[in-house]
């Protein structure tokens, strides 16, 4: 069973975002993305400054015999990257949703976060994937 | 969905929480919670192996016969099995000189062999060995009924010696490296795919699931196929399927040293490797930039010529940097870029091995 934070929102390529009280937001990925990755062993962080348009990748997380993107689900502009990743990618193994965050983004939409899913609906699509 | 083989260990992979993934066919560990330390501790101290979805198959004959078969059968000469229970690693190949399988055949006395062959590759290779084998007067046996644990790190021997039946205890103690010894069903090989120090133990698959037990509770951790993958990376063996295949020679896949055209034995495939001049050679790739470089991948020249492709890429836990085994034009330069993922990074040819015995072999 993973867990799954109520105050956060998520994506279906199993990213969380959340929203921080200066309107920036944090994007992750989720303990079901962590453990399905297994042991990171690289994370490729994007550029402070970079802008995004939904659906671009915002970082690459590489596992002991993996790759796989991260997606921004937003139109935003980076403002921080997580740089203690680049010494440490066990990080998002250990803490997806603290210390192992990947960036902070500025949406130019805060009302799009809305489309995504609440925590009970993505509980509920990982439920459906174990079908 | 497939039916998966399982092995006889199946049940206690799944009780352990071990991450199960479709192997060539069987439903094997991955890892059972983290393939970084699964890593670590065979290089550190001792883990343990699921292998009994490797094939075994037992060859015996008329006089003389299993042997004229394996002079005929294999790259390397079973000839330098001098002494009972002494091995040789080799390549069975096609006419063509590409390689069928690599494999480990073991003179257990007598008119008797036995080869151990790999699991994805157990259909056509008995098939193969069938049809040379028309032509020798020999019994071939696949051991289904057989189970294979490996035990491999610096204090593998030492802490599973004692779960060993009482009869090979003593016998093991002066076992030397590609050598195994046996009683009954039971077959103890110095032998191993990690460049650790180790054994390959061979068992009815009855008393595998006491024997996994035992070994654990001796000190051995158990390592998935995940750990398996990059521990032989390190050590710089060749994985069937991805380093070769039938489409290679030996030559070109870094085993020369196991083709043996001294003699007059006649194997299988020898003309056409005696006509080969290899423009291609499997080296070894440390990676100088941050990424990973993964299979596929393409190696080219600074100037940016294709030399090749990585046959084998990951991560080395031991080295903390991305290693490839690569197969690359003969004239490559010592330092070529691998294309990864729109990018660009530095890499250095070595020959491998990378990692043996725990120590780093490259300069990085």
């Amino acid at each position: 069973m993973s867990e799954v934070p109520g105050d956060l929102v998520y994506t279906e390529e199993h990213e969380w975002l959340r929203l921080e009280d200066d309107g920036s937001v944090i994007l992750g990925i989720t303990q079901h993305a962590q453990e399905a990755l297994g042991d990171l062993v690289y994370v490729e962080l994007p550029e402070v400054g970079q802008s995004l348009t939904a659906g671009d990748g915002v970082a690459v997380v590489e596992s002991v015999k993996a790759a796989s993107d991260v997606y921004s689900p937003l139109e935003a502009e980076v403002v921080a990257v997580n740089e203690a990743l680049s010494d440490a990618p066990e990080k998002v193994n250990e803490d997806p949703y603290g210390d192992g965050w990947i960036a902070r983004i500025t949406p130019s939409d805060r009302s799009a976060l809305e489309q995504l899913m609440s925590a009970d609906a993505y509980q509920e699509f990982l439920d459906s994937l174990d079908d | 969905m497939t039916n998966l083989s399982k092995t006889c260990l199946h049940q206690t992979h799944v009780e352990a929480g071990a991450k199960m993934v479709d192997f060539g066919g069987w439903d094997m560990p991955l890892h059972y919670g983290s393939q970084l330390e699964e890593h670590h501790i065979v290089r550190r101290s001792a883990g343990m192996f699921d292998v009994s979805h490797m094939t075994v198959v037992d060859i015996t004959g008329e006089a003389g016969q299993p042997k004229a078969f394996l002079e005929r059968l294999l790259a390397n000469d079973i000839n330098k099995c001098a002494t009972e229970g002494q091995a040789i690693y080799t390549c069975m190949l096609n006419a063509d000189g590409g390689v069928i399988d690599d494999l480990i055949a073991y003179w257990m006395g007598g008119d008797s062999y036995r080869l151990v062959v790999n699991a994805a590759t157990r259909d056509k290779d008995l098939e193969w060995m069938a049809q040379v084998a028309e032509a020798f007067a020999v019994t071939l046996r696949e051991r289904s009924d057989l189970a294979m644990i490996a035990v491999q790190g610096p204090r593998a021997r030492e802490l599973a010696a004692g779960v060993l039946p009482a009869v090979l205890q003593e016998r093991v103690q002066t076992l030397k490296p590609f050598r195994a010894v046996f009683d009954g069903d039971w077959f103890v090989a110095r032998t191993g795919y990690t460049g650790e120090d180790g054994w390959e133990i061979i068992m009815p698959a009855n008393d595998a699931p006491a024997t996994w037990s035992s070994l654990a509770a001796a000190g051995i951790a158990p390592a998935g196929l995940g750990a398996r993958d990059t521990l032989r990376l390190e050590a710089g063996l060749n994985l069937y399927g991805s380093d070769m295949d039938e489409s290679t020679s030996p030559l070109e896949s870094n085993l020369s040293w196991t083709v043996d055209f001294a003699g007059a034995r006649d194997f299988v495939g020898e003309g056409a490797l005696q006509e080969q001049t290899p423009a291609r050679k499997l080296v070894g790739l440390v990676v100088l930039d941050r990424g990973v470089v993964r299979d596929h991948q393409t190696v080219l020249a600074p100037e940016g010529g294709e030399l090749g492709e990585i046959t084998s890429g990951g991560f080395s836990p031991t080295l903390e940097r991305s290693i490839a085994l690569a197969r690359i034009s003969v004239d490559s330069p010592e330092r070529v870029e691998v294309e990864v993922r729109g990018r660009r990074l530095a890499a250095s040819v070595v020959n491998p091995p990378f990692v043996r015995k725990g120590k780093i072999l490259v300069s990085v």
